[in-house]
C-alpha cells in the first residue's frame, strides 16, 4: 500500500466572515488526479492557493511527506508545481524566455527542453515573439508548456501539479494534449489537483472533492 | 543552483527594462525637468543657486526614485509571475535583493550619471562634484531598498501610489540630511567622511535586512 504524499487536515478558510469550507481532509496517493468541484466563489482557486503554499489556511495544515508545507518548505516547494488563474507569463518576454525564467526559479538549466515543449504544445516558430503578441490560448499553452518541461527532466515520479482551470482558452486538440500529459504524468506516479469544468477522460485513479 | 537563478533574475529584469524603456526614461525626464523648474522659479542667480544646488538634486532624485518604485512589483503582480517567484524554492530574500539592485540600476543610475552635468547648471562649486556623486551612491540604493518594502506592502491596492509616498518618505529624512549634509559640508571644504560613514552604515543595514521584510511583505499581500 503506497502512502499518501500530501495531506490536508481540517482546512477552513473564509473570506470577511464568509465561510469557504472547513473541516476539510483528504489526502493524495501517487498516480491520482483530484478533482476539486463547486460552483463559483465556492473557494476552488483559494484552497488551491492554500496547498501551493501562497496563502495560510485559518486553521489546519497541509502536509507533504508527513512535513508541514510551510516548514522544510524547499522540498515541496521543488517538487510542486502550481498554475494559477494568472499563468506567471511575462508580455513583454518571449516564451522562451519566460520558460527559462520559471525553470531557473526551480534550479533547473535548459538543454534544449524548452524547445521541445514548445513544439510539443503547438507553439514551433512562437519561441522568441513576445508573449503580448500571441493569442489568448497560445499564452496559455506556453504556461502550460512548463509541465513538459518537468516531465522529461525529473526522475522522481514524486511530482505534484496544481493546476487551476488549466482549460482556459484552450482548444480541442489542445484539451486532449493536455489530457494526454495528466494522464502520462499520474502514470508515472505524478499527482494533480485540478478544477476544471471540463469533464477529463482519464485511466488512471480519481477522486473528487466537493466544494460549497 | 542558486547562482543560476540569481544570474537569469537579472537577465530577465535588464531584459524587461529594455523593452520598457519609458520606465526607464520617465525618472530621468521627471529628475531633469524637476531640477530645471529651480533656476526658472526661483532666482538664476549664481550665488543663490549654488547654494541650494546639492539639496535640490537630492530632492529630485528622491521624487523621482518614487515615481519608478510603484511599479517595482506591479507587473509581476498582474500577470503571476510575483506568486511563482514566491513558491521557489531558491532563497526568496537573495532573489528580491537582486532584482531591487537591477531596478535600481536601470532607474536610478541614470540619475546618477546625469547629476554632475546638473550640477554644473545650477552652479554646484567644484568641490562639492566628488560629495554629490559618493552621497547619491550610496544613498539612493537604501532608498531603494527600503521604498521595496512599501511598494511590496502597496503592490496589491489599486492606486497605492500615494499609500507608497506616506509610508516610505518620512523613512527617507535621515537618508536626504546625511546626503545634503555632506555636500555642504564639501562645498564649504570640510571633512565630510562622518556623513559617508553613516550612510554606508545605513546601506549595509538595508541590504541586510530589506530584502527580508520586503519578501514577507510580498506575502501578507498576495494573501489578500
Amino acid at each position: 500500500m503506497p502512502q499518501a504524499l500530501l495531506r490536508a487536515e481540517n482546512l477552513r478558510f473564509e473570506y470577511d466572515d464568509l465561510l469557504l469550507f472547513e473541516q476539510l481532509s483528504f489526502s493524495v496517493m501517487p498516480g491520482e488526479v483530484v478533482y476539486i468541484e463547486g460552483p463559483n466563489g465556492s473557494g476552488k482557486t483559494t484552497l488551491l492557493k492554500i496547498l501551493s503554499g501562497l496563502i495560510d489556511p485559518i486553521e489546519g495544515q497541509v502536509y507533504w511527506q508527513d512535513k508541514p508545507i510551510n516548514r522544510g518548505a524547499r522540498t515541496y516547494q521543488q517538487a510542486m508545481l502550481y498554475q494559477g488563474h494568472q499563468s506567471g507569463i511575462k508580455d513583454s518576454l518571449s516564451a522562451r524566455e519566460n520558460l527559462k525564467w520559471l525553470m531557473s526559479l526551480k534550479g533547473l538549466r535548459d538543454v534544449g527542453q524548452i524547445e521541445e515543449a514548445l513544439a510539443a504544445s503547438n507553439l514551433a516558430g512562437f519561441e522568441d515573439i513576445p508573449c503580448g503578441h500571441l493569442s489568448a490560448g497560445q499564452k496559455r499553452r506556453v504556461g502550460l508548456a512548463r509541465l513538459l518541461i518537468n516531465d522529461d527532466n525529473h526522475q522522481t515520479a514524486e511530482k505534484l501539479w496544481i493546476l487551476d482551470e488549466p482549460f482556459t482558452a484552450i482548444d480541442k486538440s489542445g484539451v486532449a494534449a493536455l489530457e494526454a500529459t495528466i494522464n502520462k504524468h499520474a502514470q508515472r506516479g505524478g499527482m494533480v489537483m485540478i478544477t476544471t469544468h471540463q469533464e477529463m477522460q482519464l485511466t488512471v485513479p480519481t477522486q473528487r472533492i466537493v466544494l460549497g | 543552483m542558486y547562482w543560476y537563478s540569481i544570474k537569469t533574475m537579472i537577465g530577465r529584469e535588464l531584459l524587461i527594462a529594455a523593452r520598457y524603456p519609458a520606465e526607464v526614461l520617465n525618472p530621468l525626464v521627471f529628475f531633469l525637468m524637476v531640477v530645471t523648474l529651480f533656476p526658472l522659479g526661483i532666482s538664476p542667480e549664481p550665488e543663490f543657486l549654488a547654494k541650494i544646488a546639492g539639496p535640490v538634486i537630492w530632492i529630485a532624485a528622491l521624487l523621482a526614485m518614487m515615481l519608478s518604485l510603484d511599479s517595482l512589483f506591479k507587473n509581476d503582480f498582474d500577470d503571476g509571475s510575483l506568486a511563482q517567484l514566491l513558491i521557489t524554492p531558491s532563497p526568496l530574500a537573495v532573489l528580491i535583493l537582486v532584482k531591487v539592485l537591477t531596478h535600481w540600476f536601470t532607474t536610478v543610475f541614470p540619475i546618477i550619471l546625469l547629476a554632475p552635468l546638473l550640477g554644473a547648471m545650477l552652479q554646484l562649486p567644484a568641490e562639492g562634484y566628488r560629495a554629490l556623486l559618493l552621497t547619491l551612491l550610496l544613498g539612493t540604493p537604501i532608498i531603494s531598498l527600503i521604498g521595496a518594502i512599501g511598494a511590496a506592502l502597496t503592490v496589491g491596492l489599486h492606486r497605492g501610489g500615494v499609500l507608497l509616498s506616506l509610508i516610505v518618505l518620512p523613512l527617507f529624512i535621515p537618508i536626504l540630511v546625511f546626503g545634503t549634509g555632506a555636500i555642504e559640508a564639501a562645498t564649504l571644504a570640510m571633512q565630510y567622511n562622518g556623513q559617508l560613514a553613516m550612510l554606508s552604515a545605513m546601506l549595509l543595514i538595508a541590504l541586510l535586512v530589506t530584502p527580508i521584510a520586503t519578501a514577507a511583505a510580498l506575502k501578507i499581500s498576495i494573501n489578500n
